[in-house]
């Protein structure tokens, strides 16, 4: 039986961590991350969770040091946000190409400079091809399912990949919500006790990380493309025993109110709560709106994601980063997943919610009524944002 | 070959060697030798991280590998934080009867540069939380994988190739980073320099820092034929003329107490040393003068701390 709580995302991030009874959890605290971690340490000095917990004096040593308990075959957690995950961006690659399942909740947030502490998705978009398998949360219970179910994909003999789970900072690190608690027998039914083949271990001396001269790097690359493009379907096998075990069902690409909708929104992350506000009034006056979030990002739901906007006459992209010189980075991706497709929807990009810039729903129904002008005539400035000040003049392209 | 013990001076030493034939050191190089010695003594309950440098890519070029102990090797400058979680997974592990319970020696090792400069934080942090590991050093005085560049163990005086002697430079302008203190400020229990020249005494030093509960710093001067433009040949001989004349003492330092392990009555001229080296050629006397004053200062300095703690039993 489930127990119905209130959690702070934070915290049920590091309840999951807590119930799938995690090994070693290697964390330096960073704004909006840090309630994760606190609440790990907390957890640890009250003899509630036996694991270890190393206060590293770096994100840098935070990958590090579970890289080498990952190694060893331990069960290994750790949490960052924005300058942090910049700051072990080197080591994030690592972790994937050596295949250590290393999971690490990512409180998104901006990256300086300016600094902000605030949230938006450039920490995310900015891993994007380090190899991680990257999952986005809208509310606090997806922060639980998601997390115990980042160990067992990750963990999964034919995965071995480490998983990023996003919380949007603040907006969705810091909100208290009530959470589904599940028993632990039923994690544990879930989420087998991980059994790491290759561990570090006197008894079978084993060479993890040599280097790779030109006559075999790439070889090595092609692998890891091979083992990545597998992972999908442990991914879906995990949210289908997800749902068998705890009654909740996740998709690569959720949908809402999609059916006959002509215009399409399409958002990542908590925002979404407020884009489905919207989507549920404009259909109350009759028109065809629907709402789509990519919740698997990595790797990427082409299949999904077609599918989700075959038929539709507009797709709106909203996000939360700027690739300079490209645009959005999530509409790239989107544009190129339709490239191909015979029929496809004309597409719009509008940019907002950086740095901790609320999105109301005022906004997004001008993200609506703007993007279909945009995706129908074009746009004649360097970004199409919200609630973003700017001289209309300088916009200009 | 049957693995036994063989007599080695009066001591009995294990005839296998973790670091397998067929690496790619350079010729005389002094780090396999004190990668041989540490192993040997160590045996093989251990596990080492590596970090990126010299005796990283001459011993693992995929899909080859000289190591017959359980190693790893991630990235650069990581290698102590690294080792802090094989130390913590292990112990966690062991804890909750995950793996069987047994003592086995998390070894970190790095280069120079991966230790005085680039991994100095990482080392600083893993010092500081008191992980029970051994920090190896092979310091060769400069980053000799890439080319002989300059690091801020690089002493005063050397060329190298980002701190060149030319006519308006004498190479090196700066002193040596003193490392070793920089590791005993963090008050471990155990720091120790050592000399593959000197093998018993590094042998004991790095049981010693094995056997020690919580970090130990063991500083390797290791020569490198390549970078310190000598011969292949005399690898040893410089590394006994190292501690010979006062430029790389043997010492230890436990729980913050100073101990010279070699103090010869008279130290040889620095001059000596830096003949058998191209990296020191360009000199001039001035120069050399120059060297001698701070090796004199360094020593009488180093043998003030240590007579601070008279010792009273030679071992």
């Amino acid at each position: 039986m489930s127990r119905r709580v209130a959690l702070e995302a934070s915290h049920a991030v590091a309840e999951a961590t807590r119930m799938a009874d995690v090994d070693v959890i290697s964390a330096y605290p960073i704004t909006p991350q840090t309630h994760i971690p606190e609440r790990l340490a907390e957890m640890v000095a009250d003899g509630d969770l036996d694991a270890a917990y190393i206060p590293v004096e770096s994100e840098h040593s935070a990958m590090s040091a579970c890289l080498g308990a990952a190694a060893v075959g331990a069960r290994t957690f750790t949490a960052t946000a924005g300058q942090g995950l910049e700051l072990m961006h080197e080591v994030v690659y690592v972790a994937s190409a050596m295949r250590y399942p290393v999971i690490m909740a990512v409180a998104n947030r901006a990256l300086s400079a300016p600094l902000s502490v605030w949230g938006d998705h450039s920490d995310a978009m900015a891993v994007r091809d380090t190899g991680w398998i990257q999952v986005f949360c809208q509310n606090s219970q997806e922060a639980f399912d998601l997390t115990i179910w980042a160990f067992r994909v990750g963990e999964d003999p034919q995965v071995l990949l480490p998983v990023m789970v996003h919380l949007d900072g603040f907006t969705l690190s810091h909100v208290t919500e009530p959470v589904l608690l599940p028993e632990q027998s039923e994690v544990d039914r879930f989420l087998p006790r991980y059994h790491y083949r290759f561990a570090l271990n006197p008894d079978q001396p084993m060479t993890h990380g040599a280097f790779g001269p030109p006559e075999i790097y790439a070889e090595t690359k092609l692998a890891q493309a091979v083992v990545f493009d597998n992972c999908k379907k442990t991914i879906l096998q995990g949210w289908q025993e997800f749902r068998d075990v705890f009654g909740r069902h996740y998709n690569p690409v959720e949908e809402y109110r999609t059916e006959n909708a002509e215009t399409l929104l399409l958002t990542i992350g908590s925002f979404t709560e407020t884009a489905k506000i919207v989507v549920d009034a404009r259909r109350e006056k009759g028109e065809a709106v629907g709402l789509i979030s990519l919740r698997l990002w990595r790797p990427f739901p082409f299949e999904e994601f077609r599918r989700a906007v075959r038929g539709a006459k507009t797709l709106i992209v909203f996000e939360r980063a700027i690739s300079f010189g490209l645009g959005g980075p999530v509409v790239a991706e989107v544009r190129s997943a339709l490239y191909d497709e015979e029929t496809r929807p004309k597409v719009a990009s509008i940019i907002g919610g950086l740095g901790g810039r609320d999105m109301s729903e005022e906004d997004f129904e001008y993200v609506i009524d703007r993007g279909r002008e945009v995706a129908e005539k074009g746009s004649d400035r360097v970004l199409e944002t919200v609630g973003i000040r700017g001289e209309s003049e300088a916009l200009k392209r | 070959m049957a693995i036994t013990e063989v007599k080695f001076g009066d001591r009995l030493l294990t005839s296998k060697e973790f670091l397998a034939e067929g690496h790619n050191f350079c010729i005389g190089c002094g780090e396999p030798m004190a990668i041989r010695m540490v192993l040997k003594t160590l045996g093989e309950n251990v596990i080492m991280a590596m970090a990126t440098g010299c005796d990283e890519v001459t011993t693992t070029p995929l899909p080859y590998t000289s190591w017959r102990i359980p190693w790893m090797h991630t990235l650069f400058e990581n290698t102590a934080a690294e080792i802090s979680g094989v130390e913590a997974g292990l112990k966690i592990l062991m804890k909750k009867g995950r793996i069987p319970e047994r003592r086995i020696t998390c070894i970190a090792m790095a280069g120079d540069g991966g230790t005085s400069d680039i991994g100095l934080q990482a080392l600083s942090g893993a010092l500081e939380r008191g992980h029970d590991f051994v920090y190896i050093c092979l310091d060769n005085e400069a980053y000799m994988n890439t080319g002989i560049q300059r690091s801020s163990s690089t002493p005063y005086g050397a060329s190298t190739t980002t701190a060149p002697a030319g006519k308006m430079s004498m190479g090196q302008i700066t002193r040596k980073k003193n490392i070793v203190a920089i590791a005993a400020a963090h008050g471990i229990p155990y720091v120790a320099t050592a000399s593959p020249s000197y093998h018993f005494d590094l042998m004991r030093k790095v049981r010693k820092a094995a056997d020690t509960k919580g970090p130990a710093y063991v500083h390797i001067l290791t020569p490198c034929p390549t970078g310190w433009r000598c011969g292949g040949d005399i690898t040893v001989q410089i590394g006994q003329l190292a501690v010979q004349t006062g430029v790389f003492p043997l010492y230890e330092i436990e729980h913050g107490r100073y101990r010279l392990n070699a103090d010869p009555p008279r130290l040889k001229p620095i001059e000596e040393y830096l003949k058998l080296q191209g990296r020191y050629r360009h000199l001039t006397d001035d120069h050399v003068a120059i060297i001698q004053e701070m090796v004199n200062e360094d020593y009488a300095g180093l043998k003030e701390k240590a007579a601070c703690f008279p010792v009273e039993a030679k071992e």
